[in-house]
């Protein structure tokens, strides 16, 4: 299996996201073929019926659409509605467990925020 | 569609029992995955559903139809094998046009197709070809005669690793264009498990399981941490195997874990990882272990 999927989700849901993280950050574009079930096995070698799963799923999300023997392409509107749900997760899947390891550690809130200020600012000198 | 029914299904050689009581049911256009342990009974099982031979006692019933010395049933299955090809003197050419005589489904375009893909000469004897060129054949007469039922027993021998990547796409690939059922029986889990649809383990002649790809996968399961808190977590589980290093401790599990579990063993430190197919195939067959 290939390194880029981890362990800790179904590898469903990876795959899922793989091609989200591409919508997201324009790789695909609204109304691009996007890659084809087979592509994705070859690419990553991972079972096709675990692809097609993930692929389906965005499917009924409305994220790609099927044209009958032709592919699946990226929706109008597909990325907008990532961002709302990538944000509604931001909160479980990333500033909750920003909070719970700066407990542990015993960071305050302001120290927090000046490391976030500091990587922000790093990020604009790039 | 085709569906493959055996009921109750032995095979006896003599005094040796191949196949015990074997019954399953395939159906629709999918990819079976036949795997089994050396001696387990694959061939035989294969063998049985091209009528290639008869069952000892039982029943094997395509569609509802025997399949044995039934020349139509056979026209719509196909079993490749590793064939002894030492004495086949016809060229490549003449072989595929006794395939365009004999399965109505055969696709020439297609078959020049796969030979061009696989680098196979037209002109050349078959027994002078290379093993692993004999094996691409099989695959080029498997693929495109496109009989509704194609079965590969290990057709992959002899192949190399650049060879098996193209078989392992042009399958992919037909089954997307032109789906069938495909029954393929290896040893290399691990490098086909992609292709699966569905799993069927044999093992000493017994069907150990058949279940689809994902739920069989998922029920494998491997804890790892500190040993005395493994061995909690895992007292009441059905372990298929163990490894220790110093105070760490990896368990296999065999069984859904449900969310609370999951969320459990993280909150004691256990890391929670995935099983491989591979690796469920060896600890489920490699033994007496109860």
């Amino acid at each position: 299996m290939s390194k880029e999927f981890d362990d800790n989700k179904p590898i469903f849901q990876q795959v899922k996201e793989l091609i989200e993280d591409q919508i997201l950050n324009d790789q695909l574009k609204e109304g691009d073929q996007a890659p084809s079930t087979n592509q994705l096995v070859n690419f990553y070698k991972i079972n096709h019926v675990t692809v097609a799963k993930g692929v389906n799923q965005l499917v009924e999300e409305g994220i790609l659409f099927k044209k009958r023997g032709v592919g699946m392409f990226v929706a109008e509107g597909a990325k907008e509605k990532l961002v709302r749900k990538r944000k509604e997760v931001f909160l479980d899947d990333y500033v909750f467990r920003l909070v719970q390891e700066a407990d542990k550690l015993g960071i305050s809130e302001s120290e927090m925020l000046e490391m976030i200020r500091q990587v922000k600012r790093s990020d604009q000198d790039v | 569609m085709y569906k493959i029914e055996a009921k109750e299904v032995s095979v006896n050689y003599k005094d040796f029992q191949a196949l015990k009581n074997v019954s399953f049911s395939l159906e629709g256009n999918k990819i079976y995955g036949l795997i089994g342990r050396n001696g387990a009974g694959k061939t035989t099982f294969l063998s049985l559903l091209a009528a290639f031979q008869e069952a000892s006692a039982g029943q094997i019933q395509v569609n509802g139809e025997d399949v044995f010395e039934n020349p139509e049933m056979m026209e719509k299955i196909a079993l490749l094998y590793d064939v002894d090809y030492k004495d086949e003197t016809e060229k490549v050419k003449n072989m595929l046009e006794v395939a365009k005589r004999y399965r109505p489904n055969y696709d020439d375009e297609y078959a020049m197709y796969l030979l061009e893909r696989f680098k196979l000469p037209l002109d050349k004897p078959i027994n002078k070809l290379s093993k692993g060129m004999q094996s691409a054949f099989n695959v080029v007469m498997g693929l495109a005669c496109r009989t509704p039922i194609t079965i590969f027993d290990e057709v992959y021998l002899g192949m190399d690793a650049p060879t098996r990547e193209i078989f392992y796409k042009e399958l992919l690939e037909e089954q997307t264009n032109r789906p069938r059922m495909f029954i393929l029986s290896t040893h290399l889990v691990s490098e086909m498990d992609h292709l699966f649809d569905e799993i069927v383990i044999i093992d000493q002649g017994e069907m150990l399981l058949h279940e689809d790809y994902e739920s069989l996968v998922s029920k494998g399961v491997s804890i790892t941490g500190d040993a005395d808190v493994v061995d909690q977590f895992t007292q009441d589980k059905e372990i298929l195997n163990e490894q220790r290093l110093g105070q760490t401790k990896a368990v296999m599990v065999y069984g859904t874990l449900g969310n609370d579990e999951l969320e459990k063993a993280r909150d004691n430190g256990l890391d929670v990882g995935p099983v491989s197919l591979q690796d469920l195939f060896i600890h489920l067959t490699d033994g007496e272990e109860s």
